[in-house]
């Protein structure tokens, strides 16, 4: 679904990301891990055309994307959760909820969306302000859905989340790459990323340094985890 | 026995709080009233052609608005817009003799037509490039109405705008009634303004203001976005300038410069950026006060209105209106709150009876 081809990416003189290839096969959650600054979110800014400055291909759906801008991405099929959430502050739960445009035809309703997060559908009118972090992530995740996004870019969803809050992210990333949607994710919380992802992309200094399959990544944590320094 | 699903503190969502809807609801409704009284009554209180002029100032204050407090664009070239369908509408008046309402249709399309070059060369630029970008292409009409004296009359501007209303003469001589003609067009303008805010195209606006990147991810040609908006905004500005040039009666070239640029600022930001309403307060306050001082045979207007301007953006950041709503949240959850309270304490003291049995 997303193959990239020999990426680099740089701020005016500083490379950022040095010739990175990967691929996200529909319905796989892939991780990226790495070091603060080894170039995850330029990475995904790259893939979502928010960072400009970048040598290499990028292909989603079969289909070289690197010249389009990012709202024709968004409209092909790619879902963007920034870290921070983005959810807007002067619109309510359901207007940030339906704001953006429904790109696909496999799009979440919003009845559907409401069954799946109880919690928006209770919160549905309050302001994007009054909500806790766990549920601008679920907001963020499910705008996402709503739009009928392919490929989703989640930057790092698990950040500052209780426990509980993490594992049903977690539930809700299993279960939307059973249709087919392909997840592609940062996240520094090990653990988490064990558990949703297939495979994983070792990221450092703008290098991918190693890809591993779930199974050989949990049989080697410590030695990683060391080595990255997280 | 207190039911326990039942939220006993004050829910802290006060949108989900149906006390807390219909206190919205009510202001809502008194407000529109208020604001509807003041509009019928307004040229039996002031001189009736002053009453117009608000009129015209408010609607161009909200299609400033528009930009400035929806979209988080800074026109400062909006003069290009009002003075150039006012000049549209002049001459279309003078020229044809049709009934006015015409004219200014003709205005109001001019402006729309003007607006989309200048908005697709400017709305690439924010901040106050794209301010100096729309300031420098009215200057550049400005010019124009400056020197095609054929046209515009130059300094001299255009005389004898006529009055045509359908062989009306009530409204056609009548400065009193025509307030009232006029006042039909301003409040198809401003709730034209108001349907745009609250359309869904309106939330997205809302959103590229407050973060265009994002809005980009989400899928929005944010450029286009701004430019429709850019457009709409002139027409909305180009009803007010047709408005203002009838019930004048002439065109000026004041109505193309660019003090007319910064002055409608002045009174959004007076008002209050981003209330849609408060631009019309804005503007009431200084075209009275303008009429007052030029009628006291005092020249130095603009130190007045500087003075009100610094005040206003030192001390209410968010304008008359804009203060005023915030002052009205807070006695409205002043009250909810004590409500509260007293219910609590009613219960406690029902409690305690029911113990003392």
């Amino acid at each position: 679904m997303l193959d990239i081809a020999g990426l680099s990416a740089s701020y005016g003189e500083a490379h950022v990301l040095n010739d990175v290839s990967l691929t996200v096969k529909p319905g796989e959650v892939v991780t990226l891990v790495g070091r603060n600054g080894a170039g995850k979110t330029t990475l995904l800014r790259a893939v979502m055309g928010l960072h400009r400055d970048i040598e290499g291909s990028i292909s989603f759906a079969g289909r070289r994307i690197e010249r389009l801008s990012p709202n024709a991405r968004a409209r092909a099929g790619i879902g963007w959760v920034p870290d921070d959430r983005g959810i807007y502050a002067s619109l309510t739960v359901a207007e940030n909820l339906t704001l953006p445009p429904v790109v696909h035809e496999s799009a979440w309703s919003t009845e559907k969306i409401y069954e799946a997060f109880p919690v928006l559908a209770l919160r549905r009118s309050s302001m994007g302000t009054q909500l806790s972090g766990g549920e601008q992530q679920m907001l963020a995740i499910a705008r996402v859905l709503r739009m009928g996004s392919r490929l989703l870019l989640l930057d790092e969803p698990s950040e500052g989340l209780a426990p509980v809050i993490v594992q049903r992210i977690a539930e809700i990333i299993r279960e939307i790459t059973t249709h087919d949607i392909a997840v592609l994710l940062i996240e520094q919380n090990v653990k988490f990323a064990t558990t949703v992802a297939d495979r994983h992309y070792l990221l450092a200094q703008g290098r991918i340094v190693e890809t591993l399959d779930n199974a050989s990544f949990q049989a080697r944590e410590p030695e990683l985890l060391k080595h990255l320094g997280i | 026995m207190t039911n326990p699903t039942l939220p006993t503190a004050v829910p802290s969502d006060l949108s989900l709080d149906p006390v807390a809807a219909r206190g919205r609801l009510v202001r809502r409704l008194v407000l529109l009233g208020i604001g509807v009284l003041a509009a019928l009554v307004l040229p039996l209180v002031i001189y009736p052609p002053v009453a117009s002029d608000i009129l015209a100032w408010a609607l161009f204050a909200l299609s400033v608005d528009l930009l400035l407090g929806f979209t988080g664009l800074l026109s400062f070239g909006h003069a290009a817009f009002w003075g150039g369908s006012a000049y549209v509408t002049g001459i279309i008046a003078i020229r044809l003799g049709v009934p006015f309402p015409v004219a200014i249709l003709g205005g109001m399309i001019f402006a729309m037509a003007i607006a989309v070059p200048i908005g697709y060369l400017s709305v690439r630029r924010s901040g106050i490039y794209f301010a100096m970008v729309t300031l420098a292409f009215a200057q550049m009409i400005y010019f124009v109405a400056n020197q095609w004296l054929d046209v515009t009359g130059g300094e001299n501007g255009l005389q004898g705008v006529p009055v045509s209303f359908f062989g009306i003469s009530a409204v056609e001589t009548d400065s009193f009634t025509f307030y009232y003609a006029a006042l039909v067009l301003i409040v198809i303008g401003m709730v034209a303004g108001w349907r745009i805010v609250h359309s869904p195209f309106g939330r997205v606006l809302t959103a590229i203001r407050d973060n265009s990147a994002r809005a980009r991810a989400l899928g929005y040609d944010v450029e286009r976005y701004k430019l429709i908006a850019f457009v709409l905004s002139a027409g909305l500005a180009g009803l007010a300038g047709g408005v203002f040039t009838i019930s004048h009666g002439f065109v000026s070239l004041q109505e193309v410069d660019w003090p007319t640029s910064g002055k409608v600022v002045l009174m959004t930001v007076i008002g209050g950026i981003g209330t849609l309403w408060g631009g019309a307060i804005g503007a009431a306050v200084i075209v009275l006060l303008e009429d007052q001082l030029s009628s006291s045979g005092f020249e130095g207007t603009g130190i007045i209105t500087g003075a009100i301007f610094i005040i206003v953006v030192l001390l209410f950041r968010r304008g008359i209106w804009g203060t005023a709503q915030n002052g009205f949240d807070r006695i409205r959850r002043a009250l909810a709150v004590r409500a509260q309270r007293k219910r609590n304490g009613d219960s406690a003291v029902a409690t305690r009876i029911d113990d003392g049995s």
